[in-house]
């Protein structure tokens, strides 16, 4: 009964959460349509996303969070110094392949979304059997050293988080 | 008196921060050549550029209103969600035109790359 209330414990709370910043005001009305929300969505969503991801460890996610968010503002600022006092033939961008060990499409979704996020590098395709990331790097003398720089700093708490 | 005086220079601080990075991201697409050069561009050089705007926002609701405003935070997040998803589709519609796989790295799997080979049958597809 509990299993089909909440199906996705974490899924009702965050929507709980996004409906009352969307509407901005914290009033017992609120609360109580995004909880009805947050029971709603799950329960009619439920059919279409059968093998939710399973989340291990919700703590480390706050840790994820601060810990890409201050590689934004770095990867910001490298990308601008690149454009602004690198000549275009002194660039080497290269494509670089990241062997994946995480399996959950969630957790691959965020490490890819995380890489086009941080220091001059996208991600742009993965294998076929989503084994391995293809990632662009702006500029790099050391592909090597990207790949394993993905691999232990992001990919490996992603690994805790999800699996 | 003095202290709105540092309040509204911290806010100007962002938002000064936040016009430059907009402009050197716009910059790079017109000095980058190729199109997955250009790509890291508008998807990192902009992000403090509108994260900074957002910053201040907060900032000036905030400490200048009074009251605390949550829709910055749901901007920041929503363009997170979206702003790699977008750049992910234009560098496979790049690739699908441009590249042929032999541009490309190995990937070190039975399979190739998603939009070259078709994707193992997974056993839990339905018929």
């Amino acid at each position: 009964m509990i299993r089909f209330i909440f199906p996705h414990p974490l899924l009702s709370v965050a929507l709980t959460l996004i409906w009352l910043a969307l509407v901005n005001k914290v009033t017992p009305g609120n609360v109580l349509l995004g909880a009805i929300l947050g029971v709603v969505v799950p329960i009619l969503t439920a059919p279409y996303w059968p093998h939710r991801a399973k989340v291990k460890n919700p703590l480390k996610i706050i840790e994820y969070v601060l810990i890409v968010l201050w590689d934004i503002v770095v990867a910001n600022v490298e990308v601008a110094l690149i454009i602004l006092f690198k000549r275009n033939r002194d660039l080497r961008s290269q494509w670089i392949m990241v062997p994946l060990e995480l399996t959950s499409p969630e957790a691959i979704t965020v490490l890819a979304g995380t890489i086009t996020m941080t220091p001059g590098t996208v991600s742009a395709m993965l294998s076929a059997d989503s084994g391995s990331l293809l990632v662009h790097c702006l500029h790099t003398d050391d592909p090597d050293g990207v790949r394993d720089q993905i691999k232990s700093r992001y990919e490996r708490r992603l690994m805790e988080i999800f699996q | 008196m003095e202290t709105s005086i540092i309040i509204e220079g911290v806010i100007a601080f962002f938002l000064v921060i936040a016009g430059l990075f907009g402009i050197v991201g716009s910059f790079g697409m017109i000095k980058l050549t190729e199109t997955m050069q250009r790509l890291h561009a508008p998807t990192k050089a902009t992000t403090l550029g509108v994260g900074g705007v957002l910053i201040a926002s907060m900032l000036y609701f905030f400490l200048v209103k009074g009251d605390f405003s949550f829709h910055e935070l749901m901007i920041t997040l929503f363009l997170f969600l979206t702003a790699p998803i977008s750049a992910n589709f234009i560098a496979k519609t790049y690739l699908q035109a441009n590249t042929r796989p032999t541009d490309l790295p190995e990937t070190g799997r039975d399979y190739g790359w998603s939009i070259y080979d078709d994707p193992p049958v997974r056993s839990d597809t339905p018929e």
